[in-house]
């Protein structure tokens, strides 16, 4: 009765039959993960998964949201600048604030709160540029990706933006208390990747932003409202872009311009590594949050080992990516073939 | 002139053609032949087989029996478009012109003159430009095919075919897209080539024009050659004569008298909207009203209007009583109306999906619960409607575009009745599929007018608008020319009505 468009990712191996491209990333994780731990056993040890995690965190939760833009046949290019944009007002707004409302936890969670609204407008925007204005997305998000990144340079007068030091005592803890074992930044990415999975795999909704991205005309036809629809695959992915920031400002307590540089790319190869497809129709959260901490693992493992050298970072996350998408492409299949 | 023409050797000609796709049969043993400077219409019915002619004449189809001549011989033509290069060029309805380049490039596409390995541009243009003074046409090289006009563009393409010596020009219905004043200025470039010896063979089902531009007449039906004829000896009104006439078998289910007394349903008065002018008319409980008329001549963009697909610019629409003049795809499908698009790869099913997303989509609301989709209940629905619309599949997760033309149908019917509609809109109900899923499709749309459902159904196809409409609305160019009932629906009068050659004055 579960099919393979509903059933995926997060339990890929449910069903008898499987195919490489819903268990691919798994195994392209679990290959990394005994490579980390053959160059060094300090790979799998709790500080360094802990740490791995939490690190994945920030692309992750972004990258859940990009699935659901990218699913519904759209591209969101802006969400690297928007973050850095966002961290930016979060700092001064609960900078001023000191003087009325203290440096306690009012104040973290007035810029919280700002935070999640600027996401929501900044996704906002995009998406109503996209549907009513009717421009391709790939050029609105180029160009609030301009934007707001200078903003930030702007609003920091070129220099660096930084949060007063009494109020990053109160806010610290959301970046490095743990709960459970766990640092919080990797339950507000579990709780995302849920909410993302049960949104996209168990509802109308989800179900609309795969008609959309497979087939707009049909969707229209379908008494699907896809511009409303469309707006809302990017005001979650402003949302999901407020999450990151929330959890990632109390990290440096600063915001610069470098802040969240080369985000969106590496949200959106997440997201297709994790098997989405780029052109729309066909969406995996499951596969996603693979995606993300596949890219964390490679610059994790290089890390630890001095056989390639750090800075080549980049090339091996691109070479991986090719590899992904490449396997995806090919219709290598264990078992017998289940979707298109 | 009669005996002049059939003195010269036909340039090409098609002898005793045959055509099967598997085992469809679409052409009989048709022959027809083009001599220079003479206007060939081909016309029949749609589904006749004209289509495929053309394509076996400019080689993008093989014959699969019988020959075809050229300048006499026997020659295979090459497939895929090189038979250009023998001068046969065959211009599609839908025209093969880059639309962000020039005029000019255009024309050299693909053979471009060079200097020194760089573009002779000068060369180009002034080559371009004798065409285009030969021609009559009043538009520069150097401008942009997307600012052009319709007629421009035909011709445009007509140069591009002059340019490579065609001798043949082959046309589908390249007056379709053309107002009337296009229309005389692209008749009268037709006729400068016919001077200039080429031979043109014209697809229209406007036969007025047929009349008046073509030099003979080759008539189509069902696959079968019925008659070439000088077009002297044709009226419009033969010609839509021996375009039809045929019978009409049991693959009707028996009519059921429509209750002219029950209340309407749909009322539209003076609708305007893209494509549609001024139209009224009113829809009643269990009928089945068709919509008939050339394609384009309004009847989708009607109901796409009404079903909230596009903008209506003024009118009004009453939906059981109540104004829903302008409402959303959503409204419409919550207020009992349901349009089926005849365009169900495109517009209808999403094709990489399977039959379970594809089924529910439309009605999809109906299957949430505690906000989430509730797949038992698809599941559900999916087996209900396999075995009420007798959907035949290998196993329910091939995806859709899997599926015959005949089976993505009755999905695509069974996707607009999980809605529960009361009033249903088909547009091409049998388009591309085979008689037996017809034959069921007419059944299905037959008892469910019988429950009370009204059921307009837009159809190119004569046989099944008179085979199953209780009345018939005829529209051309965007407007009503007439409405049909009782013996009047007839394939003469429906086609004198479409062709623009009888108009009924509407109140």
């Amino acid at each position: 009765m579960t099919t393979a468009s509903e059933e995926q990712g997060i339990k890929p191996a449910k069903r008898a039959s499987v195919d490489l491209k819903t268990l691919g990333p798994a195994i392209a994780l679990l290959i990394l993960c005994i490579v980390g731990f053959m160059l060094n056993p300090a790979f799998i040890s709790e500080g360094n998964l802990t740490n791995l995690l939490t690190r994945s965190a920030f692309i992750g939760i972004i990258a859940v949201g990009a699935t659901f833009v990218i699913t519904a046949g759209g591209i969101d290019l802006s969400v690297g600048s928007m973050a850095a944009a966002i961290s930016g007002v979060m700092i001064i707004v609960m900078n001023n604030a000191i003087e009325t409302m203290g440096t306690g936890i009012p104040t973290v969670l007035l810029g919280c709160g700002i935070a999640i609204l600027l996401g929501i407008g900044a996704g906002w925007v995009n998406g109503a540029l996209t549907t009513k204005g009717k421009i391709e997305a790939f050029i609105v998000t180029l160009g609030t990706m301009g934007i707001y990144r200078s903003l930030v340079t702007y609003f920091a007068d070129g220099g660096t933006l930084s949060l007063n030091f009494d109020i990053r005592g109160t806010y610290r803890p959301v970046y490095y208390d743990s709960f459970m074992g766990l640092p919080f930044p990797v339950w507000v990415f579990i709780g995302v990747a849920i909410c993302g999975w049960l949104l996209l795999n168990r509802t109308a909704f989800g179900r609309y932003c795969t008609a959309i991205g497979s087939n707009e005309a049909v969707a229209k036809y379908s008494a699907i409202n896809v511009d409303r629809v469309k707006t809302l695959t990017y005001i979650i992915q402003g949302l999901c872009v407020s999450f990151a920031t929330i959890i990632y400002v109390p990290r440096l307590g600063s915001a610069s311009a470098s802040t969240g540089v080369l985000w969106e790319l590496e949200a959106i190869a997440a997201v297709i590594i994790g098997g989405t497809v780029l052109k729309g129709g066909y969406g995996r959260i499951g596969g996603t949050i693979l995606g993300a901490l596949i890219l964390t693992t490679i610059g994790n493992i290089l890390n630890f080992t001095d056989m390639i050298s750090n800075y080549l970072n980049g090339t091996m996350q691109g070479l991986i990516i090719i590899v992904a998408v490449f396997l995806q492409r090919s219709d290598w299949k264990l078992g017998k073939s289940r979707k298109s | 002139m009669q005996a002049e023409t059939s003195a010269t050797v036909a340039i090409i000609e098609a002898v005793n053609i045959s055509k099967s796709f598997g085992p469809v049969p679409v052409l009989f043993s048709v022959s027809m032949d083009v001599r220079p400077g003479e206007v060939h219409a081909l016309i029949g019915e749609n589904g006749a087989g004209k289509s495929t002619l053309m394509k076996i004449l400019s080689g993008f189809h093989d014959p699969t029996s019988g020959q075809i001549r050229l300048d006499g011989e026997k020659t295979d033509l090459p497939p895929n478009g090189a038979a250009e290069k023998l001068g046969i060029v065959l211009i599609h309805q839908e025209l093969n012109l880059a639309e962000q380049m020039t005029v000019e490039e255009n024309v050299f596409l693909g053979r471009e003159l060079k200097n020194n390995g760089f573009l002779d541009r000068a060369a180009m243009g002034a080559a371009v430009q004798t065409y285009l003074d030969e021609i009559g046409l009043d538009i520069a090289p150097s401008d942009r095919i997307s600012d052009l006009t319709m007629a421009q563009k035909q011709m445009v393409e007509i140069v591009k075919a002059v340019s490579r010596n065609a001798r043949i020009l082959i046309m589908d219905e390249p007056t379709a897209v053309l107002t009337e004043e296009e229309t005389e200025v692209f008749f009268s470039q037709v006729g400068k080539l016919k001077e200039s010896g080429v031979g043109v063979v014209f697809v229209s089902h406007k036969l007025n024009e047929v009349k008046a531009i073509a030099d003979r007449v080759t008539i189509l039906r069902d696959g079968q050659w019925i008659d070439t004829r000088s077009s002297d000896d044709l009226t419009p009104d033969a010609m839509a004569q021996m375009m039809v006439g045929r019978e009409l078998s049991d693959l009707y289910p028996p009519m059921h008298e429509a209750d002219v007394d029950a209340d309407a349903v749909l009322s539209v008065t003076n609708l305007q909207a893209p494509g549609v002018d001024n139209v009224s008319f009113t829809l009643r409980k269990g009928e089945i009203l068709g919509f008939s008329g050339l394609v384009g001549s309004g009847r989708t963009a009607v109901f796409e209007a009404i079903c909230g697909l596009s903008p209506i610019e003024s009118g009004n629409v009453k939906l059981f009583g109540k104004d829903a003049t302008s409402i959303t795809v959503a409204e419409a499908r919550d207020a009992g109306l349901a349009y089926l698009t005849k365009d169900r790869k495109e517009k209808g099913l999403l094709l990489d999906k399977q039959m379970r997303p594809n089924l529910t989509l439309f009605a999809l609301p109906k299957f949430v619960k505690n906000f989430a989709v509730d797949t038992k209940a698809e599941e559900g629905a999916l087996q209900k409607a396999i075995r009420r619309f007798d959907v035949r599949a290998r196993d329910a997760a091939i995806t859709v575009g899997k599926l015959s033309g005949g089976n993505q149908q009755k999905l695509l019917l069974a996707k607009t009745m999980e809605c529960e509609p009361k009033i249903v809109i088909i547009d091409e109900p049998t388009r591309g599929i085979d008689v037996g899923t017809k034959q069921q499709i007419y059944h299905f749309i037959a008892a469910l007018a019988a429950e009370g459902v009204s059921v307009v159904v837009i159809s190119s196809e004569m046989p099944e608008i008179i085979g199953i409409c209780h009345r018939v609305i005829v529209m051309r160019e965007g407007h009503i020319t007439g409405v049909l009932t009782g013996d009047h629906i007839n394939e003469n009068e429906i086609m004198r009505y479409a062709a623009g050659l009888k108009r009924e004055e509407l109140h």
